[in-house]
């Protein structure tokens, strides 16, 4: 019986799913994570929901993983003391940056003066240079090199980077450094700007590379130790590592190029958004990931979600595709304030995190959050997690009422108050993945999940008119279930910068075609048929003298290539920006991706239990809602069965989340044990 | 006086609006703002607005007050002087300073503004400008360094409308495209600046659905009391009754006479603050005029208020009551028609330098060096070998002040949202490589927080074509403050292939150059914030190790640093210790600012120290 193992580590859980390919049974496990190895925590969940379930942990043909050690290593700075090497000219070039000061005017007053990843004294140049046509301009200077590397070398640098202007255009002087580094720098791994990222903008294919350094040792210390432990227990699983873009690929790709997987986390709970809602049947989804500290959305169209570009880790902005996941600063743990000089209501983006936690957790927090707002309005059941953790209402109403006070309204009010604004916060970044894209939100169906998500949803489908809300079964294990189901991906680009004039049809079909080659090798290594490999081209296409180019999916090889793709980018442009111009075309990269076939895997399916909730009931509780009070009922949703209808006010508690379903609106539950919250449309008017 | 033509005209009634609804139009309105800048940048085509984001948006009420964005509002004044109709579908589109009051303050400046109408009634304004590239005039780039009077730089256009109720006016469009070098760039620019000003009025409107247009305008309203309330309060604690005053200058005029003053009172006088600009130096000749928008200044001067209390609070019009701001008619800051304005950047970023200075005098936690207060320009143009005409313009960068809050970023931009362009950018579009883009060492000025570095920009030319460059602080020393000392001033270097040095003005026009000449185009460095004395010696040789201050600069903090094969520079403890007990003696007591030498002894030390002659003293007429 093969088996198909989804692993997803967060910052406080380690999820689990297994899944029974032939059948879709699943079995599910949430165990501590251990930051300080993460392999030990997966392990033992490993073990624990293999023992649970009575599977032979040898029965794991595929095991999938979604892991933060790269996030990690940025966000808390602890990633390799990296040694960067550059063009003769350009040792400041991750100092100027971009010479951007972001705030506003006069921003630049309170602005930290940023360090950057790889130190300015572990950056050394070198005497080399190529023009942006690829010519070389003058050879490299192998001695003066072998000097500035032997420096490197005594600095203590862990990983290096080469990274030399115009490399997108001739790697051939990166590539002699990468072997004048093996060899006077043998243990160190070298990343080349060239391969992580062979486009044109020095200051990002820098950046992105150093990031990749920087990610370098930890990650693969982690594949390293994960793939020790498991070849010592008998499991010969073949292991893949899912990348931010919601691919899949193998652990010696990741290894080399760990920057593709710095956002996995997002992307693993939104492939499993789409997966949960396929089964549903819907595939235009906007799906909303809120957490304690932040809320990711995210759009995804015909079931596909777009690829954005550009991935941002706190600070860090990137040249890595990732899902287009848009993050704002707002959760459950989000702070309430009101500064003494506008007295204006604001939530976040200080948040309370997990220590001390809001309020209402006991852990010695004071501030007031939107945690603690919820408790307030009677949307939170009086203990979460089951029953282990009791919710204090007094603390939660004192934290509240001390905004309350600076604002002249009452604890309730100001409690909605709060309640509406973090919902503005989220509604502002679904509106930039939807509306502010040219895409009508009311085509869209909101799928919530995350701790937080489901409180929230059904107000956030109101505000967007984006109907049902979905709210899948478990909405806190959904990262594994993406992780579960997703497919190996690869991606091979090249920057190519012509007018549609300059070039034609055969020269790009050529070009995509070899990517493609490279991108498909992949695959192979890992096994997957030729047959089973589906490709899809793209270009980055602007109008010439533009300096932001628009991804456009390439149809066909061959005649009308270029025809197609400008009245493709001329339509993108109108969607985006509302006009087309009379402008020449202009491509600027080529790229093509390659993935393998998705896995087999059913969802489970929940008994019928006809229309009527009632069975699941377990109480009644008034609750502040839309500016009055009123009597909600209370669910226990483990009981509710396919085919059940809530009508709201309800609450629905579950071990890891509550759903709130408003007023006018009714929650129904399908096969798979979604709920599907729609307005009652008489009740519309 | 323009005539508002609305298909259903309504009276406000104002509403009473909850603190929470409040917060929801403002963050709506933020977001807006921020969506018009998108917009913006994804489509325009100069790299000027595309790339370094020169560009300044703006929403409005229906009375014409700026809710939200981030320049002077200048709808009022518009009005008042358009003798014509506002009608829906109306885009309105100028270039001429004269006309808006200096909204603008040259021709470079394209201004967009449209009525938003929701339901036929008037309940907006949406309104942009940025730099175009060139608007043509005798120079490419068209800021003429000895333009005598605005006709010289390029087209000027009156405030007209682009389009009239949707309909594109094609032939006043021809008409101005047919006087610029770059239409393309001007057209697409042109349709961006028109699609964010659109982006602004779907927003607005989508309000207006959302809440009703009655409660959008009163939470509008409420927005600029907010605003007001918390700037009085503002005005009340940190301005003095007593009598401040500021001097700064601009370096020279492009025809050889400087330095321009600019000379600021500030006090209060009940609830408003006074900005008097008397004592400023007449217009000058030369195009380095700064037409000086009121409301310009009360914007800046809130800001720089505000940044510190709550850098959340929206970006409104409802303080301006509380400021008044005085300027001379036909003075340097307000000069008469029709002088010449292309070139008024560098008082312009000057201003900013005068207000800190003035604000920083009585609340430390305001008092910033002398900064990056400009945008440099280099321009390079000619035909290349295909025949094809090439056109750059590009924004230089330097040192961010030493601030109470820390050292000045290296080579970072003193304007918001500005950036460079990608140096492989450059070379794929242009006929040059850029040999080397680093921070000049020691440039920053000393301090215990170190003033931000200059930059050495080499562009090395591969096609014959001829050159332009507009910058300033060659002369004059941007200042250090508590102790903090002037941060380097800023050269031009022009290495010919076949051998020779020439130095360049800081600013000229039309000079040839030949492929393989090389132009290092340094910018000047941030002054020093606070006693270099202090500064941690570790520190110091940190920064000597990264090659952002040398061995012998750190002398300058009083450090002794020994060099070192194979390590990175050691303190020497002792020595640094005997060095800085010598230096603030010699010092004495520190002083609040720190201009450098006199304007006399500039003058005298000019041609030893810089390689240029000294301006001559402007002369008035």
């Amino acid at each position: 019986m093969p088996y198909r193992l989804g692993v997803d580590v967060g910052g406080t859980f380690t999820d689990l799913l297994l899944i029974d390919e032939a059948s879709g049974a699943t079995h599910r496990a949430k165990v501590p994570s251990t930051p300080a190895d993460q392999s030990v925590g997966v392990l033992a969940g490993i073990l624990q929901l293999c023992e649970a379930a009575g599977v032979d942990p040898g029965a794991i043909t595929h095991l999938v993983h979604g892991t933060t050690v790269a996030t990690n290593a940025v966000l808390e700075g602890k990633g390799a003391k990296v040694g960067l090497v550059v063009t003769k000219g350009y040792r400041q070039v991750l100092q100027v940056a971009r010479s951007f000061v972001p705030g506003g005017l006069a921003g630049w007053i309170i602005w930290p003066k940023p360090t950057p990843l790889a130190l300015l004294e572990d950056t050394v140049e070198a005497d080399e240079r190529v023009a942006a046509t690829g010519e070389v301009l003058r050879p490299l200077d192998e001695d003066a090199l072998v000097e500035r590397l032997r420096e490197l070398g005594r600095r203590g640098v862990e990983a290096v980077t080469v990274s030399f202007v115009n490399a997108f255009a001739n790697d051939a002087q990166e590539r002699r450094a990468e072997e004048l580094c093996a060899a006077e720098l043998p243990d160190l791994p070298v990343s080349l700007s060239s391969k992580i990222l062979p486009e044109i903008r020095e200051y990002e294919r820098t950046l992105t590379t150093v990031a990749n350094s920087y990610v370098r040792p930890a990650v693969s210390r982690y594949i390293g130790s994960l793939e020790r432990e498991l070849a010592a227990r008998g499991i010969g699983a073949r292991l893949h590592i899912l990348r931010s873009d919601g691919g899949l690929m193998p652990t010696d790709v990741a290894r080399a190029a760990p920057v593709t997987m710095l956002v996995s986390g997002p992307a693993g709970g939104v492939a499993g958004a789409v997966w949960i809602a396929q089964q549903a049947g819907f595939e235009n989804l906007l799906t909303l990931d809120m957490g304690g500290t932040s809320t990711d959305v995210a759009l995804v169209q015909y079931g596909r979600t777009a690829v954005g570009r550009e991935t941002s880790v706190g600070d860090l902005t990137l040249r890595a595709s990732s899902i287009d996941v848009r993050t704002v600063g707002a959760g459950g743990g989000s702070i309430a304030h009101v500064p003494e000089l506008t007295k204006a209501l604001r939530v976040g983006p200080q948040s309370a995190g997990a220590e001390p936690g809001p309020a209402a957790y006991g852990r010695g927090g004071t501030e007031p959050t939107v945690t603690d707002a919820n408790l307030v309005l009677g949307y939170l059941p009086p203990a979460l997690l089951g029953g282990e953790m009791a919710l204090d209402e007094e603390a939660a109403y004192a934290a509240v009422a001390k905004v309350s006070e600076a604002l002249g309204l009452d604890v309730t009010r100001t409690a909605a108050g709060i309640v509406d604004i973090v919902n503005e916060h989220m509604y502002g970044a679904l509106r930039l993945v939807s509306v502010q894209q040219g895409y009508d939100p009311r085509d869209y169906a909101l799928v919530a999940f995350g701790g937080a998500g489901p409180l929230h949803a059904n107000a956030l489908g109101r505000l967007m008119g984006s109907w049902p809300v979905i709210i899948p079964p478990s909405p806190g294990v959904l990262c594994a279930y993406g992780d579960a189901t997703t497919r190996l991906v690869d991606e091979a680009a090249k920057t190519f910068i012509r007018r549609f004039s300059e070039t034609s049809d055969e020269e790009v079909s050529a070009l995509l075609t070899s990517l493609a080659e490279e991108a498909a090798a992949t695959l192979d290594a890992e096994g997957v048929p030729r047959a089973e490999q589906s490709l899809s081209l793209q270009a980055d296409v602007r109008y010439h003298g533009q300096g932001f180019e628009v991804p456009i999916d390439l149809d066909q090889l061959g005649p009308g290539l270029l025809a197609g793709a400008g009245e493709r980018f001329d339509a993108e442009h109108t969607r985006l920006f509302t006009f087309a111009l009379d402008a020449e075309h202009e491509l600027v990269n080529l790229r093509a991706t390659v993935r393998g076939a998705p896995p087999s895997v059913v969802a489970e399916r929940l008994e019928e239990g006809g229309p009527d909730p009632a069975p699941a009931a377990t109480g009644r509780r008034r609750i502040w809602v839309d500016g009055g009070e009123v009597e909600a009922t209370v669910y226990d949703r483990a009981r509710l069965r396919a085919g059940n209808v809530v009508a709201g006010p309800a609450i629905l508690t579950e071990m890891d989340s509550t759903t709130l379903v408003l007023p006018g609106h009714a929650g129904s539950v399908d096969p798979f044990g979604n709920v599907l919250i729609r307005p009652i449309p008489s009740e519309e008017h | 006086m323009a005539t508002i033509v609305e298909a259903a005209p309504t009276a406000l009634e104002p509403v009473a609006i909850d603190p929470v609804t409040l917060d929801l139009i403002e963050n709506a309105l933020r977001n807006a703002r921020y969506e018009m800048d998108a917009v913006l940048f994804r489509t325009a085509m100069s790299p000027g607005i595309r790339e370094q984001h020169d560009e300044f948006p703006l929403i409005a009420d229906h009375e014409g007050r700026m809710v939200v964005g981030q320049f002077g509002s200048f709808i009022g004044g518009f009005l008042d002087n358009y003798d014509g109709t506002v009608e829906e579908g109306d885009v309105f589109l100028t270039s001429d300073p004269y006309a808006c009051d200096g909204a603008i303050s040259h021709a470079n400046d394209w201004l967009v503004l449209l009525p938003i109408y929701f339901r036929g009634r008037l309940v907006g304004w949406g309104a942009m400008f940025g730099h175009v590239t060139d608007v043509g005039g005798k120079v490419p780039g068209s800021l003429p360094t000895d333009a005598r009077s605005i006709f010289e730089e390029g087209v000027v256009i009156p405030p007209l409308k682009l389009y009239r109720r949707g309909e594109l006016a094609e032939d006043a469009l021809r008409l101005i495209l047919n006087q610029v070098r770059m239409k393309e760039w001007n057209r697409s620019d042109l349709n961006a600046i028109v699609a964010a000003c659109r982006t602004a009025a779907r927003r607005v409107v989508e309000l207006c659905e959302r809440f009703g247009a009655d409660v959008y305008l009163s939470a509008c309203g409420a927005l600029l009391e907010r605003n007001r309330r918390a700037m009085a309060q503002l005005i009340q604690t940190t301005i003095a009754e007593e009598r401040l005053t500021f001097t700064d200058y601009v370096d020279d005029d492009g025809l050889g006479h400087g330095p321009y003053r600019i000379h600021c009172t500030m006090w209060r006088e009940g609830e408003r603050a006074i900005l008097d600009f008397t004592g400023t130096d007449p217009q000058s000749e030369g195009p380095v005029n700064f037409y000086l928008n009121v409301n310009m200044l009360k914007m800046f001067f809130g800001i720089y208020m505000i940044m510190v209390f709550d850098p959340q609070i929206l970006w409104n019009d409802g303080f301006y009551p509380l400021v008044e701001v005085r300027i001379p008619e036909g003075s340097f800051l307000r000069p008469r028609y029709p002088a010449a304005l292309s070139c008024r950047t560098h008082a312009l970023g000057r201003i900013f330098d005068i207000l800190g200075g003035l604000l920083g005098q009585r609340q430390p936690e305001f008092l910033n060096a002398a900064g990056f207060s400009s945008s440099p320009h280099l321009m390079y143009s000619g035909f290349d070998r295909r025949g094809e005409w090439f056109q750059l313009y590009q924004i230089g960068f330097g040192g961010i002040p030493g601030r109470p809050f820390g050292d000045g970023p290296d080579g970072h931009s003193l304007w918001p949202s500005f950036t460079n362009v990608p140096n492989e950018f450059l070379e794929a579009y242009f006929p040059l490589v850029i040999e080397s883009y680093e921070t000049v060492a020691d440039s920053g000025g000393p301090g215990f927080y170190r003033g931000g570095n200059g930059i050495d920009i080499a562009y090395r030319f591969l096609e014959p074509g001829t050159i332009s460059i507009h910058d300033d602080r060659w002369f004059t020393y941007p200042w250090g403050v508590n102790g903090g000392l002037p941060g380097a001033r800023s050269r031009k270097l022009l290495v010919r292939v076949g051998g020779g040095e020439e130095i360049l003005p800081s600013k000229c026009d039309n000079v040839r150059v030949e492929p393989g000449d090389v132009l290092h185009y340094v910018t000047w460095g941030g002054g020093g914030w606070g006693d270099p004395y202090d500064r941690d010696p570790a520190l110091v040789a940190l920064e000597v190790d990264r090659g952002l201050v040398t061995l012998e600069g750190a002398r300058r903090y009083g450090v002794v640093l020994e060099a070192r094969e194979d390590a990175p520079p050691a303190v020497d403890v002792p020595a640094t210790e005997r060095l800085r007990e010598q230096l603030r003696a010699a010092r004495g007591k520190v002083q609040v600012f720190d201009f450098g030498p006199s304007i006399d002894e500039l003058r005298a030390s000019c041609l030893a120290e810089t390689g240029l002659a000294p301006p001559a003293p402007p002369v008035f007429r």
